[in-house]
């Protein structure tokens, strides 16, 4: 499903460059469940925004469900955005004005889908989530738990192969938290998708079947697929 | 497929913000209502000319005693009136001529029973009525004979009709003009207004000689103060002017190099002249509409930028759930062609509102045609997209991770 070779990822600042990955090699298969931790700063993030194609690596390679990614033109790229990755971002970013249906349904809306079609695999996801009841609520209305669960709707909707959470639940308390990773561990289960997620809790990492972590922008530990 | 959604988001966007989409719009507002005012008032002046010249007649000649000037005829004081009703016959016979008509005009007091009216009265020939194009709605009009032994008979106009006449039929009855009486034998169509604005109804004709001789005596026999000509076609209206002048000059025995004593007029090219009057006004307009379109555009630009920077990080959302650049550009786009339409909306309303105030207050005639209309919500969907383009173009080419970091 993926796999680095020596991706790097330089910040140029006014001090000069900032090596924030510096050489990781990772190759994760399908329907795995990794964890990434690591302390604060030591790259998670930059590494999962170039998993999730949403920033471009300095060196190093790239091969996502077996295409090249630094090949990709910035269609191709928002394409596969669209329907092969799902992301969970710590802040939720839902779209504040839109309703919590037509939040889930967007992705559906790039991809092209018709009003009924998107209408109806929303409402089912919703459903999925636990949330079919909030329906026609803005995204404010809404706690911390159910928004993350409204942003894993909206990531599946278009039923991608891989989700990428970077601190899903950094946001959430711990029984809340729970129930998120409750959901993602069923999700990559029973649907075989394949789960990247980054957290500084062990509890949560525990949900993992492999831990990776990093430090100073380099992976130190990678436990492998745990039998 | 996208579109109607995109719609929808740009018309949920702009409610966010109404007022600032209200002061958006102005501009737009203004330049549309003035475009359509001013093809309204252009059309207008236009359609009036050419319905004034309809009525006056086609392709019409007006020659008047005296020398020309800038503004019209000057006759000297104490000079005779130089032009005759032999001038008139002579002009008649001219091959590019179609017709003549000479004209004695007055005003007098016209009697009817007890009723009393004052309004202009035309002595004229028969030869008249083909010249102004005008027909007879009830009874008939006098002859050449009747002309030439100077009857007293009378041809009035609707106004003079309704006025002295009521709902009774005037054929046949007997009015006093000036104290003479005359025997009304026939009533006129309805004309209505002449460019001027005089109205052409109130008016009464009679012979050509009884107005000479009996109404407005005049110590020069057989004088007339214009004749109107008709020349055979638009295109040779201009020969036709030459052989006029050289016959009367001729006529008059007018020697190489002095000036004439008569001047010849068209009709039609006067009446252009002035209908360029009412031109300025909406060349005026014109400009005015040009300038608040483009204030307009550049105020929506204004606010489509400032909106791209405000709604970076939602860019930056959508671009991650797999947004192309041109979906981000369209987005961008529709909402500036949405507040440009909605506001060309609002201008046209306004405009045509206008057009009508302008019509009732200042009795100008306006004309508000569909292809205004079009070419006004043709301006504006240029006006947005022209600059709807670079804010959008600028949200498109956002990278998504620098807009996904923006708070
Ligand atoms: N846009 C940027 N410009 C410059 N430096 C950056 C930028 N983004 C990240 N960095 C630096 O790169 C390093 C790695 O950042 P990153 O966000 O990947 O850390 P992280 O492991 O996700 O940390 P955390 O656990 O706090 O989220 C940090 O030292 C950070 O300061
Ligand atoms: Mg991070």
């Amino acid at each position: 499903m993926i796999k680095t070779t020596g991706l790097a990822k330089d910040y140029v600042t006014g001090a000069g460059a900032f090596h924030a990955l510096r050489g990781v090699d990772v190759s994760i298969d399908p329907g795995e469940f990794v964890a990434v931790m690591g302390p604060s700063g030591s790259g998670k993030s930059t590494f999962m925004n170039l998993l999730g194609c949403l920033d471009k690596p300095s060196a190093g390679h790239y091969h996502l469900a077996g295409r090249a990614v630094s090949e990709m033109r910035p269609d191709e790229l928002a394409a596969v955005r669209n329907k092969l990755i799902g992301f969970v971002f710590q802040g939720f970013n839902l779209l504040p004005r839109l309703s919590v249906l037509d939040n889930v349904a967007l992705p559906m809306l790039y991809a092209g889908a018709g009003h009924a079609k998107r209408r109806a695999r929303a409402q089912a996801l919703l459903k999925r989530v636990s949330l079919d009841g909030k329906t026609h609520q803005m995204p404010n209305q809404l706690s911390g738990g159910q928004q993350q669960r409204v942003a894993i709707a909206r990531a599946l909707v278009n039923q991608p192969q891989l989700i990428l959470a970077d601190e899903p639940t950094g946001n959430l308390d711990s029984e809340t938290s729970h129930e998120v990773m409750n959901l993602f561990t069923e999700l990559n289960r029973d649907e075989g998708i394949t789960l990247v997620l980054v957290t500084h809790e062990m509890d949560i990492a525990a949900f993992a079947r492999r831990r990776i972590r990093f430090l100073d922008g380099k992976v130190v530990e990678d436990t492998g697929v745990a039998a | 497929m996208i579109f109607p959604s995109l719609i929808g988001s740009a018309f949920q966007a702009l409610r966010a913000n109404a007022l600032r989409t209200f002061l958006t719009m102005l501009g737009m507002m203004i330049g549309v209502a003035a475009v359509i005012l001013m093809l309204a008032i252009g059309e207008g002046a236009k359609a009036m000319v050419n319905q004034a010249i309809e009525s006056m007649g086609s392709n019409l000649f007006i020659i008047l005693s005296g020398a020309s000037t800038s503004g019209g005829a000057r006759v000297a004081v104490g000079s005779r009136p130089t032009l005759t009703y032999d001038d008139a016959q002579a002009i008649r016979k001219l091959p590019l001529v179609r017709e003549a008509a000479p004209v004695v005009p007055g005003s007098a007091q016209i009697v009817y029973g007890n009723v009393n009216w004052s309004t202009s009265v035309f002595g004229v020939t028969p030869e008249y009525l083909t010249v102004r194009n005008w027909e007879i709605e009830s009874g008939g009009f006098f002859t050449e004979s009747e002309v030439r032994s100077g009857a007293r008979v009378a041809v009035i106009g609707r106004v003079v009709a309704r006025e002295l006449f009521g709902d009774e039929d005037p054929v046949g009855k007997i009015i006093r003009i000036k104290r003479s009486p005359f025997q009304v034998i026939g009533v006129l169509s309805e004309k209505g207004q002449s460019l001027d604005g005089r109205d052409q109804d109130d008016t009464v004709m009679v012979p050509l000689t009884s107005a000479q001789q009996k109404l407005f005596g005049t110590p020069f026999p057989g004088a007339v103060r214009f004749i109107m000509a008709q020349g055979e076609s638009e295109r040779v209206m201009d020969a036709a002017e030459e052989n006029i002048t050289s016959l009367l000059r001729m006529r008059h025995r007018i020697g190489k190099g002095e000036e004439n004593d008569f001047t010849v007029r068209n009709l039609a090219a006067s009446a252009q002249a002035q209908a360029m009057a009412t031109n300025v006004m909406s060349y005026l307009l014109g400009a005015i509409a040009a300038v608040s379109l483009l204030v307009g555009g550049i105020g929506i630009m204004n606010i489509m930028l400032v909106s791209v920077t405000e709604r970076t990080r939602e860019i930056g959302i959508r671009m991650a759930i797999g947004a192309r650049r041109s979906d981000i550009l369209w987005q961008f786009l529709i909402e500036a062609l949405t507040v440009s339409v909605m506001g060309c909306l609002i201008g046209i309303i306004l405009g045509v509102g206008g057009a009508l105030l302008v019509e009732k207050m200042a009795g100008l005639t306006v004309v508000v045609s569909v292809s205004s209309l079009m070419m006004a919500t043709g301006v504006a969907l240029a006006v947005g997209l022209f600059f709807g383009f670079y804010p959008a173009r600028r949200a498109a080419g956002l990278d998504p991770i620098e807009a996904l970091r923006t708070q």
